[in-house]
């Protein structure tokens, strides 16, 4: 008995057939591949499946069965689907598993595999392939899957063999959920769905070329402790990998021990909980004024698996000039990408922090706590003077976006989850939602998917279900453009019984797109103007989304004033029998701010029109900073070092 | 940090040796990540390597440094890569195959064929009208013969891409986890 090489074990297309490989795995029940399929997903523990069946998936699909182990959640767009996994992911901290078919079934895949990949969602996504006699005839729904996701996941697999399916299942699933976790694709063709072979489990799987690094080397963790010591204005800059790597617990150790303001991407909103004094809120872009402006001031920089996105960092030249860098992160290639760290720790997040607060704290046992008072005077007076901030009344008497969120976080059970689209309403939803649990914010981040929404908070629901017993309620605040490119996902959302709520923050336009119009395009409102919501006797508006729920079997309202959505959050609040949508129109020319241009040095934030905080040195606490009993020399080589870099941004 | 394009006309050539899977796709998955961050490769050439399990990639390009870190850690975190060392010059034996189709008639056989002689390389194929030369050698070596044919008129020319191993007894291959190596 022969058994396969290692490496070898699975070619794509065999070149000659082999006479040996049926002969050589006789252990196990004799099935189909479709069989063995479904009953790995089984074996793996997998609970919750979203999908959308078709011709070249159908053998997999008629295994599916009223005993069958996990719960399957049919969506009505395999991209719906895709997102319904990822929110499934993002809640619940497990993988998240898609059955699609082949040709359009796996090419509208792509989409959320690529979300899935820029955000590190761990995803199973299975399609359906064509026999392998048509690869490559161009037959009917046929795509080159793997040839066309190479580029957007972890790994992808082409199955030919039904043998090789448990075996690639297992795989799989542990490439998705370890190391830095990501999106694969498992593309399995007919031939192999069909096919006969033997199952057995557990699968001993053949990865020689995958070894992730979690656990931290001993002597860069004494450097990164050295730096803290060593400084007087650090900052911890928390991104997606913490949440991803569970790592809520451990950050706020590191900032108690340091004493360290914590300032977050998108992604990791709610890591440390908002009420924490410590928690800046999130930076970069459109984050607090407080959280970009200690970034680009601080002396150390704490990267906590985040990837410096140019969304946060602005003009990379120009971001957080003066500090040192520690780069914490389970990805090699993130380390040194857009920034190179002085300290750079590759490990899993928990581990490194475990390790690195121990470290700090036999230090601190020795030399005692260095005292950031003057910065934290500084920071508070950041925080106090630029607080986030907006305008409750609007000129046209509609609702005040941000105010409606706003609401909607006052009015919340603390265990909501949160999901948001893309667009000006995510932004508000990060800025003004008080989040007080990890894994309770999903949305969007690396590639700002609009239509993401909808299905991830279906995804979310199935997750509330499952593991809290549907006891946290899930929140959808959505665009009325974001909502429109997955709204079909109301009839999932009401007959696979996933109660989620939905906040249209209607304006009729698309609202980010809109701002940047006005801001940087000299008010040319080109084609941005969707004309949804009512109708009026002058113009016609398509779609009324009241009744686009209606027809979907939901409950909609619509609310106008203050006192309206008031009564119809409440209302929305108390009905967990199906979905609810609320209508809310809002001001229309309405922005984000905080706002730093695309491109530009975090220096320029723009705290609202006119008003550039850090460009001018506004500093008002500087006095009480250079007189305090920190080094001199320390302070006045950042402050030089800061007026530098805004003298070059002047210039410019 | 991020430089784009990744090769310029002044950038240092590099020799990426890299140990992957031997089986469908890995290739293309190879390629996509260098072209994605125009990475002009200069040459590169595959084959099986004395495990029948694992290929050999050597890629030589002109790149700088900075991206061709980013680019080894991308390769890295494909799942197809076994190992991957950026070779270096003094420390390693790097050839090339060529061929050379030469017009040369009665008149300049002679000189071409003195060209050959010295170079210690070999006439494969003569016919009144041409010559075609193989010639095996390090970069500068090809280069140089070249130089000194391209007066007669190169008709065809065709470069293998260059190979190279490390000097000294050991293998590339003896890294890679689970290594079987027997009967070197």
């Amino acid at each position: 008995m022969v058994s396969p090489t290692p490496l070898q074990a699975f070619s794509g297309v065999q070149k000659a057939p082999t006479k040996t490989s049926k002969q050589t795995l006789v252990d196990g029940e004799k099935m189909t591949g479709a069989q063995a399929l479904i009953r790995a997903l089984e074996d793996l523990g997998v609970q919750d499946v979203f999908g959308i069946p078709g011709g070249a998936i159908l053998p997999v699909y008629h295994q599916i069965h009223d005993d069958t182990k996990f719960r399957f959640v049919l969506m009505r767009h395999e991209q719906g689907a895709g997102h319904a996994a990822e929110g499934y992911a993002v809640a619940t901290g497990r993988v998240g598993v898609c059955i699609v078919t082949s040709g359009p079934g796996a090419t509208n895949m792509v989409t959320p595999i690529a979300d899935a990949n820029m955000d590190s969602v761990p995803l199973v996504v299975i399609s359906g392939q064509v026999g392998i006699d048509s690869i490559g005839t161009d037959a009917f729904q046929e795509a080159d899957t793997v040839g066309i996701t190479y580029p957007v996941v972890k790994h992808s697999y082409l199955v030919t063999d039904a043998q090789d399916i448990p075996r690639v299942l297992a795989e799989a699933h542990y490439i998705a959920r370890s190391g830095r976790p990501g999106p694969v694709v498992v593309d399995v063709s007919k031939t192999a769905q069909v096919g006969e072979m033997y199952y057995s489990w557990p699968q001993k799987m053949i990865l020689p070329g995958y070894n992730p690094t979690t656990k931290p080397h001993g002597h860069v963790l004494r450097e990164a402790a050295k730096l803290f010591e060593q400084s007087y204005r650090p900052v911890l800059y928390v991104g997606g990998g913490a949440m991803r790597s569970n790592a809520g617990a451990q950050v706020k150790e590191l900032a108690d021990l340091t004493d360290s303001p914590i300032v977050t991407t998108l992604p990791a909103r709610g890591i440390v909980p908002d009420s924490d004094p410590k928690v800046l809120g999130m930076l970069g872009m459109h984050g607090t004024l407080a959280a970009t402006a200690a970034t680009q001031k601080c002396d150390l920089l704490v990267a906590i698996g985040a990837r410096f996105d140019d969304r946060v960092t602005g003009k990379m030249d120009a971001f957080a000039p003066a500090a040192r860098v520690i780069h914490i992160d389970i990805d090699p290639a993130e380390i040194g990408k857009r920034r190179q760290p002085d300290v750079p720790i590759v490990g899993d997040v928990a581990e490194v922090l475990d390790a690195l607060n121990a470290e700090i704290k036999r230090g601190q046992a020795i030399r005692g706590a260095t005292n950031l008072k003057p910065w934290w005077n500084l920071i508070n007076s950041w925080r106090e003077k630029y607080p986030m901030k907006y305008d409750e009344e609007t000129p046209d008497g509609t609702l005040s976006p941000q105010w409606v969120v706003e609401e909607l976080s006052r009015q919340a059970a603390p265990s909501t989850i949160w999901v948001s689209g893309v667009g000006q309403h995510q932004m508000w939803a990060s800025q003004l939602i008080d989040f007080e649990n990890p894994h309770s914010w999903i949305s969007s981040g690396g590639l700002g998917t609009m239509g993401f929404g909808l299905p991830a908070a279906i995804g979310a629901r199935v997750g509330s279900a499952r593991d809290f017993g549907g006891k946290k309620p899930v929140w959808l605040i959505d665009g009325d453009g974001s909502f429109q490119m997955t709204s079909e996902e109301l009839a999932a959302a009401f007959i696979d019984n996933a109660p989620v709520k939905i906040a249209i923050l209607n304006n009729s336009v698309y609202g980010m797109v809109r701002q940047w119009q006005t801001l940087f395009y000299d008010k040319h409102y080109s084609q941005t103007s969707i004309q949804d919501g009512e109708n009026t006797e002058d113009i016609v508006n398509v779609p009324d989304f009241v009744k686009l729920a209606e027809a979907y079997s939901c409950v909609g309202i619509r609310a106008t004033t203050q006192d309206e959505a008031k009564a119809a959050i409440k209302r929305a609040n108390e009905i967990n029998d199906r979905p609810v949508l609320i209508d809310f129109r809002v001001y229309k020319d309405a922005m984000v701010w905080p706002m730093v241009a695309a491109g530009q040095s975090n220096d320029t934030v723009t705290y609202k029109p006119g008003v550039q905080p850090l460009l001018h040195n506004d500093t008002t606490d500087s006095g009480s900073d250079s007189g305090a009993d920190e080094p001199q020399n320390d302070t006045d080589h950042a402050a030089v070092a800061d007026g530098a870099t805004a003298a070059e941004q002047s210039k410019e | 940090m991020a430089i784009y394009p990744a090769s310029t006309p002044h950038s240092e050539r590099h020799t990426l040796s890299v140990l992957v899977e031997n089986r469908p796709g890995v290739l293309a998955r190879i390629a996509g990540l260098f072209a994605r961050r125009a990475f002009n490769i200069n040459s590169l050439s595959v084959s099986p390597t004395e495990r029948p399990d694992i290929s050999r990639v050597t890629v030589t390009a002109d790149v700088e440094q900075v991206p061709l870190e980013q680019i080894i850690k991308q390769l890295n975190k494909l799942l197809h890569v076994l190992k991957i060392v950026d070779l270096d010059n003094t420390d390693a034996v790097e050839r090339e195959l060529v061929l050379i189709k030469v017009a040369a008639n009665e008149t300049n056989r002679s000189d071409v064929l003195e060209i050959v002689r010295l170079f210690r390389v070999r006439v494969v194929d003569v016919h009144p009208e041409s010559l075609t030369i193989e010639a095996t050698g390090a970069e500068g070596k090809i280069d140089a013969l070249l130089g000194l044919l391209h007066d007669y008129g190169i008709i065809e020319l065709v470069r293998s891409g260059a190979v190279a191993v490390t000097r000294g007894p050991h293998a590339l291959s003896e890294k890679v986890v689970g290594s079987e190596i027997r009967g070197r």
